[in-house]
């Protein structure tokens, strides 16, 4: 079997869930190596190790956080001339699928973004996309060059797989026009301490019926006593009552975690693009009209303000 | 000197229609109606801020796509574009993201230009990808996903949102730009620039005016194939209930006959 590298998203050395995930896919096409650009490969390396990775190659230079992406694409392309893999796997953050993109072009491969499947194929790997809002599933294949390809979080349970995990330096040079983009500050998100919204298994928004940017608190209450992540609808977040970082929606985040609760949400087109995958889904709405009811698994017609507190206050007392 | 800056957008099909593929499985664009991608409205808004901000600057609003991709530069032009290029050819049906990047690269080569402004991603695609496949192509940096844009003193500077981080960024142009929904509203056209935009330049280019062959390009020259594409099968039909007193237990019940809880 071919060799599959897999790009690490990480924070000086915490490895992100998707990477996880997508060791796992990439076990399906070949023998995973990982690809930790910047620090904390040796803090990484047990967690990758044990999800598949057989190497791990490493480079931590300045440039990759003093320039945008340039720098990493580099690395990788350096990669990919000394493992000459079957197939490259980046995340689907919004870097990564810029990466990737560069990536492609370098190497004069194609690229498919936002798999939310992967399996092994005669004609190199097949991916499945949602598409058109989730109203279509394709699958699809890269036919010239190194297939790139970008995996949604959420994708794939993490499945641990002991390996060796060697960790090799990576010689990277980079260079002269991939550090034209300066990163002159960087000012670091203030934690909530929730899960990442794309990468959370539960994720509970509220919509226009929130009515008010102080009355979330109904919403990141039920969020916490579950331990999801919370999201807001395009209309929440124009009318300001929430962070854009927290839009689920086609302008917003892709989310598909295993719990989406909608409260508050009417479901419409730009909202259902950015949640229709959610394997199980839930709304509390009081119109009985509302889109989102021909989307639920479950659905509760009445007032938000009644109903969210009390199922808050129900998972609490469950837990115990 | 002038500054020349190139907005690249696209035609989609409306998202609120029905949008479908076609039997060769690209994109159907006659069963919905078009229009100019709304994210790349938010372009072109920062474009003619940037040129309104500049001493002087020449919008140039570019597309490659089907005959009816001129509404959206028609869109663009009548919100204050200056002129516009048309890239139209038979054998770009069925291009991918690879192939649009390169024929969009030549086009704004062929354009000539200091600043190219994109949107964060198509509506139809939402792959996401072109402003960073435009800036390795055309060799210049690359400032995206912006929600602030300035240039001034031959740089371009901008904030970007990310996950994890809020950046400040700063490159000097010539440079690939792409703006999010958070830059700004963008400006309805007026009636004066609807009529204005009747009398602008649209340039009609094809692949042999950008030196490409035609099997670069294509569904046949795709570095990608889309083997199938199912319709989603429709939810079955939940459980809804009306609150009366007990929904939140009952749906906590629910949640836990499910295992969430």
């Amino acid at each position: 079997m071919g060799e599959v590298l897999v790009y690490v998203d990480h924070v000086d050395g915490a490895v992100r869930k998707p990477t996880l995930e997508l060791l796992t896919l990439a076990r399906r096409i070949g023998e995973p190596v990982a690809v930790h650009l910047g620090p904390g490969a040796d803090t990484a390396q047990a967690t990758l190790a044990g999800h598949g990775a057989v190497k791990v190659l490493t480079a931590d230079l300045p440039e990759f956080a003093e320039y945008l992406v340039a720098p990493k694409v580099d690395a990788l392309e350096q990669a990919v001339a000394a493992v000459s893999p079957v197939a490259v796997l980046v995340p689907s953050s919004a870097e990564g699928k810029e990466i990737a993109a560069r990536l492609a072009v370098r190497l004069g491969s194609g690229i498919i973004t936002d798999a939310v499947d992967l399996e092994s194929g005669d004609e190199g790997p097949v991916a499945t996309q949602s598409v058109f809002a989730a109203a279509f599933t394709t699958k699809s294949r890269v036919t010239k060059g190194v297939p790139v390809i970008t995996v949604k979080p959420n994708s794939a349970a993490p499945e641990a797989a002991p390996a060796a995990g060697t960790v090799e330096q990576l010689a990277v040079t980079v260079g002269e026009k991939s550090t034209g983009t300066k990163v002159v500050s960087r000012t670091p998100r203030e934690s909530t301490g929730r899960p990442e919204l794309t990468e959370a298994a539960i994720v509970v928004s509220g919509g226009r019926g929130v009515n008010g940017a102080e009355n979330f608190k109904v919403i990141e209450d039920l969020a916490d006593s579950l331990g999801a992540a919370v999201g807001a609808s395009r209309a929440a977040v124009d009318a300001g009552w929430y962070p854009h970082s927290n839009q689920v929606g086609q302008t917003g985040k892709s989310v598909s975690p295993q719990l989406y609760i909608a409260s508050g949400i009417s479901g419409a087109i730009q909202h259902r693009a950015g949640m229709q995958t959610s394997k199980t889904i839930v709304a509390i709405n009081k119109d009985p009209e509302a889109p989102i009811f021909e989307l639920v698994d479950y659905g509760v017609v009445g007032d938000l303000f009644e109903v969210v507190p009390q199922l808050t206050d129900e998972v609490k007392a469950r837990k115990g | 000197m002038s500054l020349r800056i190139v907005v690249a957008v696209k035609y989609v099909p409306d998202a609120t229609g029905d949008r479908h593929f076609a039997e060769d499985l690209t994109t159907d664009r006659d069963a919905v109606d078009g229009l100019l991608s709304e994210l790349d409205e938010y372009a072109v808004e920062q474009a003619l801020q940037i040129a309104e901000e500049a001493d002087d600057a020449e919008i140039t609003v570019l597309t490659v796509g089907p005959e009816d991709a001129k509404d959206a530069l028609r869109k663009a032009l009548s919100m204050g574009a200056d002129q516009a290029v048309h890239v139209e050819d038979d054998a770009l049906h069925g291009t991918d993201a690879l192939g649009t990047s390169l024929v969009l690269a030549k086009a704004i080569e062929h354009t000539g230009y200091d600043l190219v402004v994109c949107g964060m991603a198509s509506t139809d695609g939402t792959m996401g990808v072109l402003p960073a496949m435009l800036a390795e192509r055309l060799g210049v940096p690359q400032v995206t996903l912006l929600s602030e844009v300035k240039v001034e003193d031959g740089k371009v500077t901008g904030r970007r949102d990310g996950d994890a981080a809020s950046e400040q960024l700063e490159a000097q142009l010539p440079a690939v730009v792409s703006v999010t929904d958070q830059s700004g509203e963008a400006r309805y056209p007026s009636f004066k620039g609807i009529m204005a935009a009747k009398k602008k330049k649209v340039e009609s280019l094809d692949l042999s005016d950008l030196g490409i062959e035609e099997d670069e390009v294509g569904l046949a020259g795709a570095w990608t194939k889309v083997d199938s594409a199912a319709e989603r099968p429709a939810r079955t039909a939940g459980t809804i209930v009306t609150d009366e007193g007990e929904g939140g237990k009952q749906l906590a019940a629910f949640l836990a006959e499910q295992k969430f809880i």
